[in-house]
């Protein structure tokens, strides 16, 4: 019985082994292949380089404007994620808080508006904030994330909620403190672990997200994803730099990734099973 | 007095995310299901037209052919992605002590976008294996897979496996441990084999994470986009553009705002009966505890 179980053991090992492998194999083939020299690349893609190279860093970084595009993914990830935060959380409190007719109606109106895919939409609604969108059209996407992810981060507040006490709010209430008051300094402060969760993925949503960028965002305001996909189109053969700008887009949410490595697992996790 | 407060309560905590809710995704798609009867050209509609612009969408070949290739897109890569990424959370809640790290490492794909991976894979499909194909004469990857329209769709079926699996991974291992001990203590003493204590005790006390996973490929498998475009573009001519890809080019690189939102308004359609289904379907099999 312990022979057999050590034998399964010694499977399921070499078989996860072999799996990681081939997870990992193509970010490892991009970044040798960044490495080197084009013509090094065409002979023999698998082998490591001869000479390592950094000038295809260096010319990636101009051409596809990394700085530019990391500093525009980073102020719209981070702004459209605080601000539905913020929103959500309220209107969860607001839906879990009051029973009437109205938030029932809000409540299943959000749950429907999740099977809703955003291809049904984007025809009349790129018609409909044109103008707004070259006004500002940074401005517009964050306002876009908001209306798209409240649904989701609502739903997710709101299971969170109704497991607090109402005890608590009345506690409040009653010491003279105001909704507000009672929402920001109590209740939104107990929900750190479904902040987390929220926040988590809505940044993976919005960080990676690509048609929505690209129908709305022009050269300046352009996004890490959409930098990245105009830049390997246009320099596909030069493969040492698209091997490099590949490389430079994937490092920002890998770093992020294994900082906060078990956020999100649980993030997700937490998300998946409300 | 009491609705006066519950109106005030509204406005402070309920009204800004509502209205920019109402504004961002209500009002478009209403207005755009609206336009899909009318002579809509993107910019204004004079008349109603009935359902010219959904005879048209249903005439078209391409369209029919798009609707087959995703269908058949959604299918293969659903039950190939959950089959993979149970056995990846059956590997990670192994007593292994190395389940941590492969777990870590199983995931990374999920956190990149469609379009960066998409643009990996079409690096190792168009030009690392024929390279390495013309070295070693290896004959079937000699010719790129993107340019034959039933290899580009093992390739697209590849990539998204390789993408999502991580993420179903994450919600199969939640409800393997969501699972109590002492149900499987019993069935140990009790005799069963692994392979029996997983058919006839783990699935059925997890249908659950099933339902959710289940739903999530569906839907992702209908609007997948990114991966589509970086990689195979569609091509080779147009054979493997899933709906997505097809509704964004038919209105705005073709410009037929009326047909692309009518088959928008299809798609929708199919998305939400197909969801409805499977979800109805896999409660079926959830045990109440």
């Amino acid at each position: 019985m312990r022979v057999k179980r050590s034998v399964g053991k010694k499977v399921t090992f070499i078989v996860g082994l072999i799996l990681a492998f081939a997870y990992i194999f193509p970010f490892f083939l991009v970044f040798v292949n960044s490495l080197k020299l084009k013509p090094e690349v065409l002979a023999n893609p698998l082998a490591l380089p001869s000479h390592i190279t950094w000038d295809n860093f260096s010319q990636a970084l101009t051409k596809m404007n990394f700085f530019r595009s990391l500093t525009n993914s980073i102020i719209i990830t981070v702004l459209s994620v605080s601000m539905l935060i913020i929103f959500s959380s309220m209107l969860a409190y607001y839906l879990a808080r009051t029973k009437n007719k109205l938030s029932k109606y809000i409540f299943l109106i959000l749950v429907t508006s999740m099977i809703v895919p955003f291809q049904a939409l984007m025809i009349p609604f790129m018609a409909r904030f044109a103008q707004f969108v070259s006004w500002n059209n940074r401005g517009a996407l964050i306002f876009f994330y908001i209306g798209f992810g409240t649904a989701l981060s609502t739903f997710l507040y709101h299971g969170f909620i109704s497991n607090i006490p109402t005890e608590i709010d009345e506690a409040a209430s009653i010491d003279g403190a105001s909704d507000m008051v009672a929402f920001w300094r109590i209740i939104f402060p107990m929900m750190r672990p479904i902040t987390a969760t929220v926040a988590i993925i809505n940044a993976l949503w919005i960080w990676n997200d690509f048609l929505l960028p690209r129908l709305v965002l022009t050269n300046e305001t352009q996004t890490l994803p959409l930098s990245t996909y105009l830049f390997y189109g246009q320099y596909t053969v030069e493969y040492g730099q698209v091997m490099a700008g590949l490389v430079l887009a994937v490092i920002p949410i890998v770093i992020f990734y294994l900082i906060l490595q078990k956020q999100f697992i649980s993030g997700i996790s937490q998300g998946a099973v409300k | 007095m009491a609705s006066a407060r519950a109106t005030k309560r509204f406005m402070k905590l309920a009204f800004t995310p509502m209205a920019i809710f109402t504004v961002v995704l209500v009002v478009p798609f209403a207005t755009g299901f609206y336009y899909t009867f009318t002579d809509w050209d993107g910019f204004e509609s004079t008349k109603l037209v009935g359902f010219d612009n959904y005879i048209k969408s249903f005439k078209d070949p391409t369209f029919w052919s798009t609707l087959r290739f995703t269908t058949l897109f959604v299918v293969v890569s659903l039950v190939i992605v959950n089959l993979v990424a149970f056995g990846l959370a059956l590997i990670v809640t192994s007593s292994l002590r190395s389940k941590n790290i492969l777990r870590t490492f199983f995931f990374v794909p999920n956190l990149i976008g469609g379009v960066v991976l998409g643009v990996i894979w079409q690096f190792i499909f168009n030009s690392a294996i024929v390279a390495l194909a013309n070295k070693y004469n290896w004959e079937i990857f000699k010719q790129s897979w993107l340019q034959d329209t039933n290899k580009a769709f093992w390739a697209l079926i590849i990539v998204t496996v390789w993408q999502s699996s991580g993420y179903m991974m994450i919600i199969y291992i939640t409800g393997l441990i969501s699972i109590e001990q002492d149900v499987l203590e019993a069935s140990q003493i009790d005799g069963a084999s692994p392979l029996r204590t997983l058919l006839t005790i783990k699935i059925p006390l997890m249908a659950q994470a099933f339902t959710i996973a289940l739903f999530l490929t569906l839907r992702g498998g209908f609007m997948a986009y990114d991966v589509n475009v970086a990689l195979t573009g569609g091509g080779p001519f147009r054979t493997t553009e899933l709906i997505s890809l097809h509704i964004f080019q038919d209105a705005f690189a073709n410009g037929n705002f009326g047909t692309g939102q009518s088959k928008a308004v299809v798609m929708f359609f199919i998305v939400a009966l197909a969801a409805l289904v499977q979800v109805s379907i896999s409660k079926r099999y959830e045990v109440q505890r």
